[in-house]
């Protein structure tokens, strides 16, 4: 499915990326964690286009798309939930689900696709993606968003983050549903346990580097011993 | 309106959305002289007799009625100057549509000034759209300069769509509204600009009854190397609400200048102002493009959107 082979990615003299190496299979829900600064986001920018690696190839279904734009892999099956989804005046929630499934969409589809994020259709058809919405909406929307386009690889770059706990509870189980009827490949950037629970794999990244790759309680250990080393040296510098 | 001509039909049907305007009132005016009208038992339509322009007149408590009063510029070189003014009787609702098309295929000017003043009795309630739009192949500017005028007795509202659609070389926008207790005036505009067009919007809406209200949205675009500017003043005179938001984008070398002025002389006057200018989000286009679009096409549904 896809393929990232010795990815770097260095900015303002500061190495992001350094030779990352990751395979995602088919069908597989693959949650990618690790420390803040790490380099999860990049990597899930790197595979949507939005970033461009320095040195390193992309590969997706066999087909080299390091250099493709971001419309030209949306176009090839990738889907991207972003971190913080953008705002549009003007612009409904049924607007960017029809340009999501990329024709018009009729009501009852708007109706499947808003209800396994956990929203009522009725409500938000016909509402602006603007700041009338809040946090845990906009990121409901957005999942929606690649939901409705049914991609063969489908990113969420951390959707817990920005939400509070109740809605994330809500959340959570949109991705537990998404983990059983899985149709295509799911890359989930995430801190949270349970979306790790749910994961075929979890790949453990950690400055740069992909550090790890097994089941939630291989990478757990590992992760809570990187992270309590990190307090420990907090403390030495009080 | 049968004899009209394709052209003419188009351009019609540009501003006003519609080909039939049977079904209410209507004055069709066409190069500085009135050309189809229809009365109904509740709304007369009377032609001035001092200056040009026509005299609208709502009976008082009529409801669901439209009223059609387009005017087209079909000609070179016409200067087309017009007053139109609206009477509309107590708890009258009703909806007014109205907008210019110039078709200039020519090298000399076409301009109309559509001078708009409204009269709302108590109670009364007007929606009216609307838009303006040039086309044509000639160098002629397109020129257009409406004024709006309103008047609000006790608890009358009038909601105003404005829009330009595209085409209009030159435009300056005024709107001056007086509002007494329990009135309001919103106000939605939007404008499109390229080419090396101009447009200038001015609102001067003076707050004078207790509890009364305005809304002003401007959303504007503008293109290529074309100018435009907003000028807002409301004015709070007593225990009031008004609130202006002026949101521009800016594409290539397009400029807008939006000056902002909020008067309070009452300390119950709540007054706000927002502004915002500038160029399309780059994350916004990133996550149309994401969707699949090309940037161009995300381009193109920002602005249709934004717009809407």
């Amino acid at each position: 499915m896809l393929e990232l082979k010795d990815i770097c990615f260095e900015r303002d003299g500061k190495k992001i990326l350094d030779n990352v190496n990751l395979v995602i299979d088919d069908k597989k829900f693959v949650a990618i964690t690790g420390p803040n600064g790490g380099g999860k986001s990049t990597i899930a920018k790197i595979i949507m286009g939005i970033e461009k690696p320095d040195s390193g190839k992309i590969i997706f279904n066999g087909e080299d798309i390091t250099n493709k734009t971001i419309s030209e892999r949306a176009n090839m099956g990738i889907g991207f939930a972003f971190q913080q989804p953008v705002r549009f005046k003007g612009i409904t929630v049924g607007d960017l689900l029809e340009l999501s499934v990329g024709r018009k969409v009729k009501l009852a589809e708007n109706c499947d696709i808003l209800s396994s994020v956990g929203l009522c259709p009725k409500d938000y058809v016909k509402r602006e993606i603007n700041s009338s919405l809040s946090g845990g909406e906009l990121k409901r929307i957005e999942i929606a968003t690649v939901v409705a386009r049914g991609t063969n690889l489908s990113i969420f770059d951390e959707p817990e983050a920005g939400i509070d706990l109740w809605s994330f509870n809500n959340l959570i189980e949109v991705f537990e549903n998404m983990s059983k009827e899985i149709q295509g490949s799911i890359v989930i950037i995430s801190h949270q346990e349970r979306i790790l629970n749910i994961a075929d794999e979890v790949v453990l990244v950690e400055k740069g580097k992909v550090k790890q790759i097994g089941k939630k309680d291989e990478i757990l250990p590992e992760l809570l011993s990187s992270t309590s080393r990190a307090c420990s040296r907090v403390k030495e510098v009080k | 309106m049968e004899n009209l001509n394709n052209l003419e039909k188009d351009l019609l049907k540009k501003i006003t959305d519609s080909d039939d305007f049977s079904g209410g009132a209507y004055n069709i005016r066409e190069n500085g002289k009135g050309v189809a009208r229809k009365t109904t038992e509740n709304i007369n339509i009377v032609t001035k007799e001092d200056k040009p322009g026509i005299d609208i007149i709502v009976k008082e408590g009529t409801k669901k009625e439209f009223v059609h009063i387009p005017v087209m510029i079909t000609e070179s070189g016409v200067n087309d100057l017009v007053y139109n003014d609206f009477y509309i009787g107590k708890d009258a609702d009703i909806t007014i549509i109205a907008g210019c098309g110039i078709h200039n295929d020519h090298h000399q000017l076409a301009r109309h000034d559509g001078i708009h003043t409204f009269y709302l009795e108590e109670g009364a309630k007007v929606k009216y759209i609307e838009k303006h739009y040039g086309e044509g192949e000639g160098t002629g500017e397109k020129i257009l300069n409406p004024k709006t005028v309103v008047k609000l007795k006790k608890g009358a509202v009038l909601e105003m769509d404005s829009v330009q659609i595209k085409g209009v070389d030159s435009t300056i926008r005024e709107t001056v509204g007086e509002l007494d207790e329990d009135a309001s005036f919103i106000v939605s505009e939007k404008i499109m600009t390229h080419g090396k067009q101009y447009a200038k919007t001015v609102f001067n809406v003076a707050l004078n009854g207790e509890n009364s209200s305005t809304h002003v949205i401007s959303r504007s675009v503008a293109k290529d190397e074309s100018k435009q500017e907003f000028y807002s003043n409301i004015e709070g005179n007593t225990s009031c609400y008004g609130h202006v938001e002026c949101d521009a984008i800016i594409m290539d070398k397009g400029v807008v200048k939006a000056v902002p002025e909020i008067l309070a002389n009452s300390i119950d006057a709540r007054l706000v102002h927002e502004a915002a200018i500038g160029k399309i989000a780059g994350e916004q286009l990133t996550k149309l493009m994401t969707l699949g679009l090309s940037e161009k096409e995300a381009e193109e549904k920002i602005v249709n959107g934004f717009l809407k």
